[in-house]
């Protein structure tokens, strides 16, 4: 089975401070930690244990600079067999769908049975470049999967719905699928991986190789054009109780036995 | 007249409540507007929702079918897209729900539309359409402008618009052929799968110490184990937790888990998602502990503790029981 895995390269925000940069549209990314967005991690451990089990190949593929190639050639040390990275100035400031047609016109060459993408990326949140890709590439696709079972020119899979309900749904193949978090459990990368990823080659594609023009990708092929971002407004705000731990543990003490919590 | 449309979200005879948010943001933009507010409701013995979309609606497009009977992105895309080239309303809001994720994009890039997803606003602007979204995990809000087009897709984040109940609209009904083709379904949907049950029923509990991904380690569970155990309440977390199995997925609190209102919620090592946030922000009192002072869980915390959990968690333990001690 061939399986295509695409893969962002995002910076971990959930414990950093985030600070909005001069033009008011970015963010400052200098003292960021970048890694593979989480969803992604899953999807790129689904291609690699089903191609383990099938037989075939597992790619990964990014849109973005050389930044990008740390994700990459995790993705090679964890298991993928290729990574490409498709790489332009003119991919700056794409949106979901500009992302989508970037990924496109890249894959639409290859050989495949399964596109597999994270369900959402931490950074963006769209959750639309999976789906939009299928779109674009004709074939179906089933978003937020948590089990995948192929069959002969099928697959059976779980969608989560809400609530801890999940779907289950036949798929013909080729497909994409969006993977959710929990699907598996990501392998650690071995020293092994990390040193045989080293040697690998990362496969670069700009807009010419791609046969796109300027006007399809960035911000000009993009339906998203940021005007402002502004910290969220805040409609409460807890009390913060401030001192030494010991202070505070024992004010929470004192409100959980003034409630009568305790 | 020009419509806006809703699109109602309904599954195994309910209908979910982002649709009647959605109403009430849709009433306002179409008030706005000067457009005809239409719910679009698509599904096999649909009567009830009809009924009751017509409250909240100037017009309920019925489109009935056995097919439509569980939904499909596939199926439901073909009706749209029919329906959109149709009647060409100004917008279509869709929910930023499993329904909605799988089925917004693909139409959007179908009907080649400018596509917003996730949006917890979205505004006219004179001939503008303007929609804000969270990104960074919630922690910095993006206004975005959609490119001018006849037509958009928004999709709308759960639970950020009231529902309300006002005036009802008295709308007509108005029902429509089913425009799909034969079998031509790429997808096919098969069953329910329903969560395992569980041991312990975090709805029913009274205090609840909810963890998240700041705990780290699973080594690290004891910690919390005891302050629950000497608090009398019961383990809950957010989805890292489960994901990683450290918890079972029964404890899950959230959009994909359950909705919990206890005396006490204590949010441990919890960023405070949105999602995690919907399940838990109705609890009576929630304090949170968490090291970074912006994180969005001390935007619903009644009171918070800017801290490493660690050094927190360990001394609260003792100083309860201390206080239970003292009592006894």
């Amino acid at each position: 089975m061939d399986i295509i895995v695409c893969v962002k390269h995002v910076p971990e925000t959930a414990e950093a401070e985030i600070t909005i940069d001069s033009s008011g549209k970015r963010i400052l990314t200098e003292d960021l930690v970048y890694d593979i967005n989480e969803w992604d991690d899953y999807a790129l451990e689904e291609a690699v244990q089903l191609r383990e089990k099938l037989g075939g190949s597992a790619t990964a593929i990014t849109v973005g600079t050389e930044e990008t190639d740390s994700t990459l050639r995790k993705c090679l040390a964890r298991g993928a067999d290729k990574a490409v990275r498709l790489t332009d100035k003119a991919f700056e400031g794409s949106d979901g769908y500009a992302t989508a047609k970037i990924l496109r016109n890249a894959i639409k060459n290859l050989p495949y049975d399964l596109i597999l993408t994270g369900a959402q990326a931490g950074d963006d949140g769209y959750a639309q470049v999976g789906a939009t890709l299928a779109e674009l590439l004709g074939i179906p696709h089933a978003t937020m999967v948590k089990k995948i079972e192929p069959a002969e020119g099928y697959a059976r899979v779980n969608r989560e719905l809400e609530g801890g309900l999940e779907e289950n749904l036949e798929i013909k193949l080729p497909a994409l699928l969006t993977i959710q978090t929990g699907i598996n459990e990501p392998r650690y990368v071995s020293i092994m991986g990390i040193r045989k990823a080293r040697s690998k080659e990362i496969e670069t594609q700009g807009l010419k190789e791609l046969g796109l023009r300027e006007d399809e990708v960035g911000e000009a092929g993009s339906w998203m054009t940021v005007e402002k971002m502004f910290v969220p407004p805040v409609e409460k705000e807890a009390e913060i109780l401030k001192g030494t731990p010991d202070e505070v543990t024992s004010k929470i003490a004192d409100i959980l036995r003034a409630k009568g919590l305790i | 007249m020009t419509e806006l449309f809703v699109l109602a979200e309904h599954r195994q005879g309910e209908l979910r409540d982002v649709t009647i948010e959605m109403l009430t943001k849709g009433r306002e933009l179409a008030e706005k507007t000067n457009t005809e507010l239409t719910a679009v409701l698509l599904g096999h013995n649909t009567g009830d929702h009809a009924k009751r979309l017509t409250d909240h609606a100037k017009r309920v497009l019925i489109i009935d079918d056995p097919k439509l009977q569980n939904f499909n992105s596939e199926t439901y895309q073909k009706i749209l897209s029919h329906l959109i080239n149709q009647r060409k309303p100004s917008l279509t809001l869709i929910g930023q729900t499993s329904f909605g994720v799988d089925l917004a994009p693909s139409l959007a890039t179908e009907l080649k539309l400018p596509l917003a997803t996730d949006c917890i606003d979205v505004d006219f602007e004179g001939e503008t359409l303007t929609v804000v979204r969270q990104v960074y995990g919630g922690k910095v809000n993006v206004k975005a402008q959609l490119r001018k087009a006849a037509t958009y897709i928004v999709t709308i984040r759960p639970a950020t618009f009231e529902a309300k109940e006002t005036k009802p609209l008295g709308g007509e009904i108005v029902r429509i052929k089913s425009p799909i083709p034969e079998d031509t379904e790429s997808k096919r949907f098969i069953e329910y799968v329903q969560p395992p049950a569980g041991e312990v029923d975090i709805t029913a509990a009274d205090i609840l110490i909810g963890i998240g991904r700041g705990i780290k380690e699973v080594g690290n569970m004891p910690i919390v184990e005891e302050l629950a155990a000497t608090l009398g309440g019961v383990l809950a977390c957010s989805r890292p937790i489960v994901d990683k199995e450290w918890l079972p997925t029964d404890r899950q609190v959230g959009t994909s888990g359950k909705t919990v209102k206890p005396k006490l919620y204590i949010a441990i090592g919890i960023s405070g998602a949105f999602q995690h946030i919907t399940g838990m922000k109705n609890s009576d009192l929630i304090i949170a502990i968490n090291k970074d002072p912006k994180a969005p869980i001390f935007r619903v915390a009644d009171y918070g503790v800017a801290e490493d959990l660690f050094k927190i968690v360990p001394l609260l333990k003792s100083k309860i029981h201390g206080v239970k001690e003292g009592h006894a």
